[in-house]
């Protein structure tokens, strides 16, 4: 049977559709799952989409942290389910403190939409257990707030527990160590700023973000 | 008895602050000298109800502590008074 993936929706996400037609293209069921909803019996893998959850009013994700499903999320995630949240997605993850850090306005200030170059730095999470370490993968951002911090001894932690699975080739937004993306202590909840849903076909300029994408579906609990 | 909440948000010292440090470099270029250093940050006026100023205080805290700041990075700043 086809693993299902849930795709959140939040009022003001706005990639929902890229994510579910990209898990699609692996070979997955994907349904959309909203915001009010408590329940994600049935669900073999959950994204957070990209977009501006509840207009990303006071901080991104600081409101939709708060949504019933993230109950739910956390609970999916606490029984070693996969959980990626994509750029807005890795914003709410942190706000629900499901991973740490935070994610700051860019360096610079300015809105940043444009190629990346990453890293892979670790492939012990969800999302990179199929690439290769030192591999280089071209995959988009599109943000505002992207530039993770967190203070030193998280950063320490981060690196000596293989956290950091994503690194930036050339620094866009100022982010500490060129963290592109993370993921908790047991590799299963992650979340990055890229967009690899909008790197899931050469049409799109890139297939590079299929590597991480088709992790996901490899890390389903048999 | 009701209440007035001012909660200051800011980051916390050492967190970089890409917006003061932008108002920061403009200041000069309008003719402000003189303005050592700019840090941005944000400001909430609650009105509440509470039996006393002590209560009204340590509720505005806790709407600071779970929802307004994100502990990670900043940190608030609440000033209290009777209306």
């Amino acid at each position: 049977m086809a693993p299902v993936v849930g795709v959140l929706l939040f009022p003001g996400t706005n990639c929902e559709y890229d994510s579910v037609v990209a898990m699609e293209s692996l070979g997955a069921e994907a349904r959309l799952v909203f915001h009010t909803e408590s329940s994600l019996k049935g669900f073999d893998a959950i994204i957070l989409p990209g977009g501006f959850a509840h207009g990303d009013y006071l901080r991104p994700g600081a409101i939709a942290r708060f949504s019933p499903i993230m109950e739910a999320v956390a609970a999916f995630a606490a029984d070693g389910g996969p959980v990626i949240g994509i750029c807005n997605g890795f914003q709410v993850l942190c706000e629900a403190h499901l991973l740490p850090g935070a994610l700051q306005k860019n360096r610079g200030l300015t809105f940043l939409c444009q190629p990346s170059a990453l890293e892979v730095v670790s492939t012990r999470s969800a999302l990179t257990r199929g690439a290769t370490v030192g591999q280089t993968l071209a995959v988009p951002i599109n943000h505002f707030s992207g530039s993770y911090t967190c203070d030193l001894d998280t950063l320490r932690q981060l690196r000596e527990q293989d956290q950091i699975m994503l690194r930036y080739v050339d620094n866009p937004n100022g982010s500490i160590d060129n963290i592109a993306g993370i993921c908790n202590e047991a590799g299963n909840v992650v979340g990055l700023m890229p967009h690899p849903e909008r790197a899931s076909s050469p049409l799109l300029g890139s297939a590079d973000g299929l590597v991480l994408l088709r992790s996901i579906l490899d890390s389903v609990p048999a | 008895m009701r209440y007035h909440a001012k909660v200051e948000v800011r980051l916390r010292p050492g967190i970089a602050d890409p917006e003061g440090a932008t108002i920061e470099r403009a200041l000069p270029a309008l003719g402000f000298d003189g303005i050592a250093s700019v840090r941005a940050g944000r400001c909430f006026n609650l009105e509440l109800d509470a039996t006393d100023l002590e209560s009204a205080r340590s509720h505005a805290a806790a709407v600071a502590d779970r929802l307004l700041a994100n502990p990670v990075i900043e940190e608030s700043v609440i000033e209290v008074t009777e209306l």
